[in-house]
């Protein structure tokens, strides 16, 4: 028994399907970044590890047993925006998960508990560089920093699974390399598994352990909406030629830019 | 020269281009007041501002010799209690209601259909039955007010509920959060101010209710006493209580976006008004 198991997994709205046939298991620990064109499915894969989308057939097993039917504590996730509240301040933020812990009625911590889960939150903060910024608002950091405290407020619940969806898409580029810095550290330091998914295709080969491109094997021109996508290319990654890189460069053109 | 529409006013010139149409209606009125009072000294259609001057001082400053209040004070009393209980109850409930509305589906698809319907009950229609119910005191007013405009802020505070992004449901949810913490945590701090946008745009109609209650049926109040010194045609005294209830309408509202700016900073950088 992997630590996932994707066990067939199908889903389809109406008539269209949108995914096919996709098998998987994955160990914990693993980074996997995955890519494929726009509306091949990956972020509804993505939402089916989340727990908000359901396979139509088949299922995925979190430790042999099927992953809930809600989000819950046990996988993180940073959006690509939206994924911090703007009423707190960024140490608030972090804090927020202890709080709903510590509090089931008011969801706010006084006292002692406040203490230890305000140095808890100024550590975390710390790990991913915002240390100077606890007091501020989201709306006074920049998306970058945005996306520094959404890692960091995930983290502090101590997820097994971190899922990005596309959570540096939005930045500039020199921003962006920092954020892979940063995202390799916590990976490296956590051990927690990661499924990224991006548009960037050298950030797939660059970050993490695996590579998965959804795409469709099966197309019919009549009919376009016929057949879902599945995982065509699960690559080790550091394992790979030219000839390959091309080949997924090929497949997934029509929206992926080599910036 | 410029297109007109590159060119902006400075302080200066905005100050000025704002005040104009206040002292433009201003000398329109004096002129044709004094116009009409030179051709008949016993006009009371437009009365002079020594006139105002006179009555507002009778009202406010001498107590009414048939009941010793200074009326003027009174009623304004009377009116702001009806109005801020009314306004009170009204933005309560509809935080509640709108809140649990916009929060949870099973609330929202048991309680949208009704409340769009009660929303649509034309409440003068129903105050016969409100001063039926609640006799004609205070209560019958302030319902009116409650009934009036509850169910607009409901509806308007469902949908901004619905506007949060749903990213931030998830989120919540995957640090633990439960279905009533997001609530009290995420949601409702986010929804305070837009309850206060909300009272600020409902306080017009609530107004509207409050003079309307006060016409039909009270011994006090501004809305009251326009109506009852208008058998007199009493201009003199009618126009400064317009202007006064206007001003004091003007006032809650900066009061109110005062409050929303200083609590809530976040949210007006987010919006990028105001």
């Amino acid at each position: 028994m992997a630590f996932i198991d994707i066990d067939n997994v199908w889903k389809t709205y109406g008539d269209n399907v949108v995914l096919e046939r996709v098998n998987a298991r994955v160990n914990e620990g693993e980074f996997i970044t995955i890519v494929g064109t726009s509306g091949c499915g990956k972020t509804t894969f993505l939402k089916m590890l989340l727990g908000t989308e359901f396979p139509g057939r088949g299922e995925i097993r979190l430790n042999g047993t099927p992953i809930p039917q809600e989000p819950d504590p046990n996988r993180g996730i940073v959006f690509q925006k939206y994924s911090v509240f703007p009423h707190l301040s960024a140490l608030h933020n972090v804090i927020l998960s202890r709080e709903f812990e510590g509090s089931r009625l008011l969801g706010k911590l006084f006292g002692q508990s406040r203490r230890e889960a305000r140095q808890q939150a100024y550590d975390m903060l710390a790990l991913v560089g915002l240390e100077h910024a606890a007091d501020k608002y989201p709306h006074e950091l920049s998306g970058g920093m945005q996306q520094r405290l959404a890692i960091a407020q995930a983290l502090m619940k101590q997820p097994k699974i971190l899922l990005l969806d596309e959570p540096f898409g939005a930045l500039d580029p020199g921003i962006r390399a920092d954020m892979h810095q940063l995202i390799l550290d916590i990976w490296k330091k956590t051990g927690v598994t990661i499924f990224m998914i991006t548009h960037d295709l050298k950030e797939g080969f660059y970050l993490g352990t695996r590579l998965w491109v959804f795409d469709k094997v099966r197309h019919d021109p009549q009919a376009p909406n016929a057949y879902g996508a599945t995982i065509t290319y699960d690559i080790p990654v550091g394992h790979t030629d030219r000839e390959t890189l091309d080949e997924i460069k090929t497949s997934i053109k029509p929206q992926t830019s080599l910036a | 020269m410029k297109r007109v529409l590159n060119i902006k006013p400075g302080r200066a010139g905005k100050l000025f281009l704002g005040a104009l149409p206040f002292l433009l209606t201003l000398l329109v009125y004096l002129w044709i007041s004094d116009a009409r009072l030179s051709v008949n000294p016993h006009e009371k259609l437009m009365p002079a501002f020594s006139s105002f001057a006179h009555a507002i001082h009778t009202l406010a400053f001498e107590p009414s010799v048939r009941t010793g209040q200074y009326l003027f004070w009174a009623d304004t009393l009377a009116s702001l209690k009806r109005l801020f209980t009314g306004v009170g109850f009204a933005a309560l409930i509809g935080l509640i209601f709108g809140l649990l509305n916009g929060a949870i589906p099973l609330m929202r698809a048991n309680l949208s259909p009704y409340i769009t319907v009660l929303s649509l009950v034309p409440p003068m229609a129903i105050l016969p039955i409100l001063f039926i119910v609640f006799g004609l005191d205070e209560l019958s007013k302030v319902m009116l007010i409650i009934i009036g405009i509850t169910p607009f802020l409901i509806r308007d505070l469902t949908a901004k509920t619905l506007e949060l992004p749903s990213e931030q449901l998830i989120k919540a949810q995957t640090l633990g959060a439960s279905t009533w913490q997001v609530i009290v945590r995420v949601l409702l701090p986010q929804i305070m101010p837009r309850l206060i946008e909300g009272v600020r745009l409902s306080l017009g109609s609530a107004w509207l209710f409050l003079i309307a209650a006060e016409a039909i049926a009270a011994q006090d109040g501004l809305g009251y006493r326009i109506f009852l010194v208008r058998r007199y045609l009493a201009m003199d005294i009618i126009l400064p209580y317009v202007v006064w209830i206007t001003l004091l309408a003007f006032v809650t509202d900066w009061i109110l976006r005062k409050i929303s700016l200083w609590w809530f900073p976040w949210f007006h950088a987010q919006s990028r008004e105001n």
